[in-house]
């Protein structure tokens, strides 16, 4: 079974359901953010959202009020402050109650390498002493077999969909993205279906510094999304769009701005 | 002397503590600055290691985020953010890590989850941990920025982020099996704190000039203690505020 090429709102429609538990990864690189506002758009209900650090894509899909549930492990406005609609949901239940699962970057890491191993669960050093595990079900000890050393384990994320953002792919449907690469090929390889958005198809794929290819046959569907990573950046596309992160701070700090930018950029176009 | 701002003081104060050759993890903001600013002076060996994946970043401009792009394209390796965890942080392969705080403690414990006693209805939803927990767990030591005021620096921090030396026992980093030695040093805009080893308590042992120690007092929430010898910290040069305001142009 090889990718199959189709639109964004196809891919959407077809692959993220209602109650669906789904990852949107890039970690500050390659960010999918076309694809999260497909999700708003498409109007997508108790989603559980799954990112190690939320991003204003993840602010848009909560203040939209696709989210009841998140998995994260830094919930920021990089260099810039807060999330207001993650603030907002949290600490006021605004659209509606959001339950969090929180974790470090360090057990985010290793849930993704577990659910791309297929394995039930990953071991780790991390989280003693800290008040995470008080307030985390997802943490737990475990005692080596071999040496007696208590760890730490971290579970699978039980992906339904995981989606993506890559450079390009070929007409096969190989996929190739190089750069900060984060856990993107733990998401597409950790979730029962993939989307996997680029910025162009090619015919070859020429070999790029640090490149990582997923070959057609593990992923499920992808859709060419010139720029589908802006405001955040593409590595020999575009650069980040760091003004616009900090214009996000203003547009999401009021229910007001967000409701009239969530009307005019993701459902007037 | 030019005009320089409070983040400027503790940017040149923390870049100042770096030793050549050191390898050291880097978040944004200060501890970032400080990094670049270091690397740019008197250590120009210094090896920065972004959480993004980028090992070896030398990046001419500050970059906005940990993970921009400037870091991937100027870096000796490029690896994923498991790999950075499991294999560069985990085995402790870093000399230094740097953390910010929104609340510490006079342990070096961190807060960076929530403000307020009630974790599922907190007065002020904070960030989290990102990689902030591994990194004081097993980074060799670990060098904390942030202002100083008695908002940040507390009585007892409200979560437990990131570990630094617990209730200050004898041996509590060990018995929690944490390998490296935890916080070190606190810099703030008004001087630095070194934890006494004897007591595991964070103790004002210098000041930057023209500060009192009255100042530092009352902007600490527990009775701050002071070293025996008070040093004082030298005011940003020149060269180091132009190096690093040119970074951040």
């Amino acid at each position: 079974m090889t990718a199959s090429f189709t639109t964004l709102p196809e891919a959407i429609a077809d692959l993220v359901h209602d109650g669906d538990t789904i990852a949107l990864e890039g970690f500050t690189h390659l960010i999918p953010v076309a694809a999260g506002q497909e999700i708003i758009r498409q109007q997508r209900r108790d989603l559980t959202l799954v990112r190690m650090t939320p991003d204003i894509v993840y602010d848009q899909l909560i203040g939209a009020g696709c989210a009841s549930k998140l998995i994260f492990s830094w919930g920021g406005n990089p260099g810039v402050g807060s999330l207001h609609r993650l603030r907002d949901a949290v600490e006021k239940g605004w659209p509606q109650p959001l339950e969090i699962e929180e974790h470090s970057h360090a057990g985010m890491a290793n849930r993704y390498a577990a659910s791309a191993a297929g394995m039930p669960f990953a071991v780790m050093r991390g989280y003693t002493g800290t008040d995470l595990p008080k307030h985390t079900k997802t943490i737990a000890q475990v005692t080596c077999p071999f040496t007696g050393e208590v760890v730490t384990a971290v579970p699978n994320l039980g992906l339904d969909v995981g989606i993506i953002h890559a450079q390009r792919a070929d007409r096969k449907g190989n996929v190739q993205m190089w750069g900060l690469t984060g856990v993107q090929k733990e998401t597409v390889l950790g979730a029962k279906r993939s989307l996997v958005t680029v910025e162009e198809v090619v015919d070859e794929l020429e070999p790029m510094p640090n490149q990582v290819v997923l070959p057609s046959w593990v992923v499920t569907l992808i859709a060419e999304v010139p720029r589908g990573a802006a405001p955040s950046y593409a590595q020999g596309y575009y650069d980040r769009d760091n003004d616009a992160y900090r214009a996000w701070d203003s547009i999401a700090r009021d229910r007001e701005t967000f409701e009239a930018w969530l009307a005019e950029a993701v459902f007037n176009v | 002397m030019s005009d320089f701002a409070p983040d400027e003081l503790l940017t040149v104060a923390a870049s100042r503590v770096l030793t050549d050759g050191t390898t050291t993890f880097v978040g944004i903001g200060p501890p970032g600055a400080a990094a670049n600013l270091a690397q740019r002076t008197h250590a120009p060996n210094l090896i920065l290691v972004y959480e993004s994946g980028a090992i070896g970043a030398k990046p001419d401009r500050l970059p906005l985020s940990i993970g921009d792009g400037i870091l991937g394209e100027t870096a000796d390796a490029v690896v994923t953010v498991p790999e950075m965890f499991n294999y560069w942080v985990q085995p402790g392969r870093i000399d230094v890590g740097f953390l910010g705080a929104a609340q510490i403690d006079r342990f070096g414990n961190i807060n960076t989850t929530v403000v307020g006693d009630d974790y599922a209805h907190p007065k002020v939803r904070l960030p989290g941990a990102g990689g902030a927990p591994e990194i004081a767990a097993n980074c060799g030591e670990v060098i904390v920025i942030l202002r100083q005021s008695t908002r940040a620096f507390v009585e007892q921090v409200d979560f437990v982020t990131s570990v630094g030396h617990g209730d200050g026992s004898p041996g509590y980093r060990e018995r929690l099996g944490l390998r490296g030695r935890g916080p070190t040093k606190i810099i703030t805009d008004l001087g630095m704190l070194e934890v006494d080893d004897a007591t595991n308590e964070f103790v004002m042992v210098a000041l930057h000039e023209g500060v009192t120690r009255e100042q530092a007092s009352e902007a600490t929430g527990w009775p701050l203690r002071f070293a025996d010898e008070i040093q004082t910290l030298a005011l940003p040069t020149e060269e180091e505020l132009q190096t690093l305001r040119a970074l951040k142009a």
